[in-house]
């Protein structure tokens, strides 16, 4: 009975973050162009997305920085992660606190500080500067993922290695990296994805003539969304969700 | 030494990317157009327009983070008690829908919510009274509840799975009924993650335009989106900075707050 209670309890929780999401696929397949009536089966809106150079450069935009911004954040935040470590506690702490800035700061408020940093540099506002302000909300999530593997790797290991020969750079990467490799790998993830999902900060250090997907559905939203940008969207989202159970199947087959 | 200088690069880009731009922002706050120093841009927090966006998005803020808590510790606590190695798979399925854009999962919400939309024809079907919350601050905390909902469930799952299992069942060895163990072990070793969670929550409640420009039909004005029009619209960027600073105290109580209960950083996100 109990045991009932709670399934339902998390099967409910899951409609209500997923409802959406179904909703959006099957929008996407709908014959109408408006979102409140259903106008038939049609697969007409992934025709046109392939021939939609506005989404496709924006999608293109969208995914470089991405993939830019979390590859910075990593390296910036794994080599500042063994910087941290060795720090005294006072300096630890005070670092500590500068990186959750950008966490705990209001989106918003991050997204005009920059700006304005941007404005008075006499910065073109374009791709750019976009890339530089992802890179600085992605590197605390880096941080706060390698931070703890780093916490509890054995210091004697890196220095048997120097004893034994082996330079820094060499110890690093044959002794320390393999331990931090998963903080690292979730670190990038989760910086990959709150670089595709952002839009308050992206929308205060664009300029005019570049969007990412979320500029775009918003200048959008007034005038009506494109169904393709559904289509484009579903695409995504059931991509990831194939490579995600792919990943989280296999370690699962090995151990039986 | 060779440590030290590792740490050049990011102390370089804290400075440059996170502390100037604040400063800046400051900066403008107490100047005027001519630069001149004045707290007019922070004292016009007082006049009832922008009190009044303040005033409903601290109410809604605060209303979404309680529903976001009470939803959220029971569920952290169901999937506490699942099996151990799932962690990582946990985690996922509150990311996973961050694949979606944000924007158009908050749209997808008129969708559902509308007049005659998915919500009110299954509602009709069972012959229960509509829902008509769309365009009305009952659809903002809905929104937000939405977006936010993952950030508050995290925290204290992380925190609940960290709990030595022996404590627990030493409380109940000792003769504690279930309740009095959650309330005298489970509740107070869990606080960093409520704490964490309730900042993760309602900070972006608070500063948010986006969802009250989506689900609130524009009608309802945060003061996010006194701070948005004023830099997008307006162009007024002293007014925009110096109610940003009034924005900027409401975060940082909160910052301090959580820095208090949470001392070692155990109710992150990860």
């Amino acid at each position: 009975m109990r045991n009932a209670a709670r399934r339902i309890y998390i099967i409910l929780i899951l409609i209500f973050l997923y409802a959406p999401i179904v909703t959006l696929i099957v929008l996407s397949f709908n014959a109408s162009k408006s979102r409140a009536k259903w106008g038939g089966f049609t697969l007409q809106w992934y025709q046109s997305l392939l021939k939609d150079r506005n989404i496709l450069n924006a999608l293109w935009t969208t995914l470089t920085i991405a993939l830019l911004s979390a590859l910075f954040a990593t390296v910036i935040g794994t080599i500042s992660c063994i910087a941290i470590q060795s720090m005294k506690r006072r300096n630890r702490a005070i670092i500590m606190g500068i990186t959750n800035i950008p966490m705990l700061n209001a989106e918003i408020v991050t997204g005009i500080s920059l700006m304005l940093l941007f404005i008075v540099l006499k910065m073109n506002l374009g791709f750019f500067t976009i890339l530089l302000a992802h890179i600085t909300f992605n590197i605390p999530y880096v941080i706060l993922s390698v931070m703890p593997r780093m916490k509890q790797l054995n210091p004697n290991t890196y220095e048997a290695a120097l004893d034994l020969g082996a330079t820094h750079l060499y110890a690093f990467f044959k002794v320390t990296f393999p331990d931090i490799l998963p903080g690292i790998l979730s670190g990038f993830l989760m910086a990959f994805t709150m670089s595709l999902d952002d839009f308050i900060i992206t929308y205060f250090t664009k300029g005019p003539g570049i969007d990412t997907l979320s500029t775009k559905i918003y200048t959008e939203v007034k005038k009506g969304i494109k169904p393709e940008m559904y289509a484009l969207s579903s695409i995504i989202f059931v991509a990831v969700l194939m490579l995600l159970l792919l990943v989280n199947k296999t370690p699962k087959e090995k151990k039986v | 030494m060779n440590k030290k200088l590792l740490s050049l690069p990011y102390l370089f880009w804290c400075a440059a990317f996170i502390i100037i731009p604040l400063c800046m922002v400051v900066y403008y706050g107490v100047t005027d157009k001519t630069g001149a120093f004045t707290l007019q841009n922070i004292s016009a927090i007082a006049t009832a327009e922008h009190s009044k966006a303040l005033w409903i998005s601290i109410l809604l803020s605060f209303i979404s983070t309680l529903i976001c808590l009470l939803l959220a510790y029971p569920l952290a606590m169901v999937l506490s008690n699942l099996h151990v190695n799932q962690h990582s798979f946990i985690v996922l399925i509150f990311i996973l829908p961050m694949w979606m854009n944000f924007l158009l999962r908050t749209m997808a919400w008129q969708t559902l919510l509308e007049k005659s939309g998915v919500i009110n024809t299954f509602l009709e079907f069972l012959h229960l009274p509509a829902l008509n919350i769309i365009n009305t601050p009952s659809a903002i905390i809905l929104g937000m509840v939405y977006n936010f909902l993952p950030f508050m469930v995290l925290p204290i799952y992380n925190v609940l799975t960290k709990i030595d299992k022996n404590v627990i069942n030493a409380a109940r060895d000792l003769g504690a009924d279930s309740v009095q163990t959650f309330i005298r072990i489970i509740l107070p070793l869990s606080l960093p993650g409520v704490i964490s969670g309730i900042t993760m929550v309602f900070v972006p409640a608070l500063t948010t335009f986006v969802i009250s420009t989506l689900l609130g039909g524009s009608k309802i004005l945060l003061i996010g989106n006194v701070i948005e029009q004023e830099f997008t619209q307006t162009g007024n960027w002293h007014l925009g900075s110096g109610l940003s600073i009034v924005l900027m105290l409401f975060i940082l109580v909160n910052m301090v707050l959580s820095a208090i209960f949470d001392k070692d950083g155990e109710g992150s996100m990860l």
